[in-house]
């Protein structure tokens, strides 16, 4: 299984001079499983990049699927050039809701006057699934889907493959109302997904410092995200959604006080940014970003 | 897949909400197990979460016998836990029961139940209040 991050940036997309390295692209990441099975992990505005990738390979039935429908995470979609190709087969995961269907609330954003063109207008064989309660088959892979502490509907991600688990929870607050220490891992939100993933792919959006005037915005802090790391016993961290007012040289500092708050054990914590490659079934490519 | 199977989201969310209030609440699992139960309740149940636990209906039911005004027994499924667990819709009523230190508390109770998807019961929270005389 390989990952490959095409937008890390969180709540908006952040193009400019101070966001170079690490990208303005907003939550899209895309799993090449060992079947060839073409997975996406949201569909921020990364995605349309992505798109034009997957236009150019052969045709592949292509599984998106949302954590949440949070603009920065579908914003994208309009923009997926094989959502307007009539021969490319797409299924669209996304988390249940109880009231309205996923159909329904993706339509909110793919309709005037958010969107020129409506959501029945898509040309592509497009088939939208709620993303069931229990774990399921896509390709050579499993899926989990849970629910995870955030504003609304919203499920953290654990795909497994060979042994090999990708965790992706762009969007967590696990310690809201209450702090990192003693929480019971049995009450800890996105606790069985992570436990002891290869990767996790996890919410950072916070310097410690910033987060106590964003309690209950449905983020982390950095401290959060490593204690929640250390508690799920993960292999390796990646932090993830990045705050959009923070240029690279913050960023750097945000993944310098991860590390030292992880400690000098273990892999230590490094920042997504667009381009970088996971290799989860060998080692995890250690490239730096440009 | 991961070994460890934590608490439902809304459980776990319950939880965090009645531990930053002052009301007394009680929290309790899709099975009718008491999960959980605030400083406030704490107080009036004369029992802390952290010295019992996680509690069974049969073992909850035993530690606070609850009693109608009158000093009648209540059976779990007359409770307005129990009703809001079974009949998945909140209750309400007044009710006493006796610490083990021998304090009767005369209590008004509401439970409601917590639904997932399809009506899946997920868990019960019940609020309750020392009555206070007109």
């Amino acid at each position: 299984m390989k990952a490959t991050v095409w937008g890390c940036r969180g709540s908006l997309a952040a193009p400019g001079p101070q966001t170079v390295a690490y990208g303005g692209n907003t939550s899209c990441v895309q799993l090449e499983l060992g079947d060839g099975t073409p997975v996406v992990f949201d569909a921020g505005t990364g995605i349309r990049l992505l798109g034009l990738e997957l236009a150019r390979l052969p045709r592949r039935p292509i599984h998106v699927v949302l954590t949440h429908l949070h603009l920065d995470h579908l914003e994208g979609l309009g923009f997926f050039v094989p959502l307007w190709e009539p021969d490319v087969e797409i299924h669209l995961w996304g988390p249940p809701s109880p009231v309205d269907s996923l159909e329904e609330r993706i339509a909110r954003y793919l309709s005037p006057p958010l969107f020129p063109v409506q959501l029945s207008e898509v040309p592509s064989k497009l088939t939208l699934h709620d993303l069931p309660d229990e774990e399921f088959a896509l390709g050579s892979a499993r899926i989990l889907a849970e629910p995870v502490s955030h504003r609304g509907p919203t499920v953290g991600l654990r795909i497994e493959e060979h042994g090999r688990t990708l965790t992706y929870i762009p969007d967590h607050e696990p310690y809201l109302g209450a702090g990192p220490a003693g929480v019971d891992p049995e009450w800890l939100s996105g606790f069985s997904l992570a436990e002891g993933a290869t990767v996790l792919m996890h919410d950072s959006q916070y310097f410690e410092h910033e987060y106590p005037s964003h309690i209950g915005w449905g983020h982390s802090s950095v401290d959060h995200a490593v204690s929640f790391a250390r508690a799920c016993e993960v292999k390796r961290l990646v932090l993830f959604h990045h705050d959009p007012m923070h240029s690279d040289d913050e960023l750097r500092a945000l993944e310098g006080r991860a590390r030292a708050l992880w400690g000098p054990d273990g892999q230590a914590p490094e920042l997504a940014y667009e381009g970088m490659k996971l290799a989860l079934d060998t080692e995890v490519e250690a490239h730096s970003p440009a | 897949m991961p070994q460890t199977v934590h608490k439902s989201l809304p459980l776990i969310l319950a939880r965090e909400f009645a531990a930053n209030i002052a009301t007394p609440v009680t929290v309790f699992d899709e099975d009718g197990r008491l999960v959980f139960f605030n400083e406030p309740a704490e107080g009036i149940l004369g029992q802390t979460h952290a010295d019992v636990g996680e509690l069974a209906p049969s073992e909850w039911t035993k530690l606070f016998v609850v009693e109608t005004l009158d000093g009648t027994p209540v059976p779990l499924d007359e409770m307005p836990v129990g009703i809001a667990h079974r009949e998945k819709h909140p209750a309400h009523g007044p009710f006493a029961f006796t610490t083990v230190d021998d304090i009767r508390h005369e209590i008004e109770v509401t439970a409601f139940p917590l639904l997932g998807r399809e009506e899946e019961l997920l868990g019960v929270v019940a609020v309750f209040w020392e009555r206070r005389e007109a």
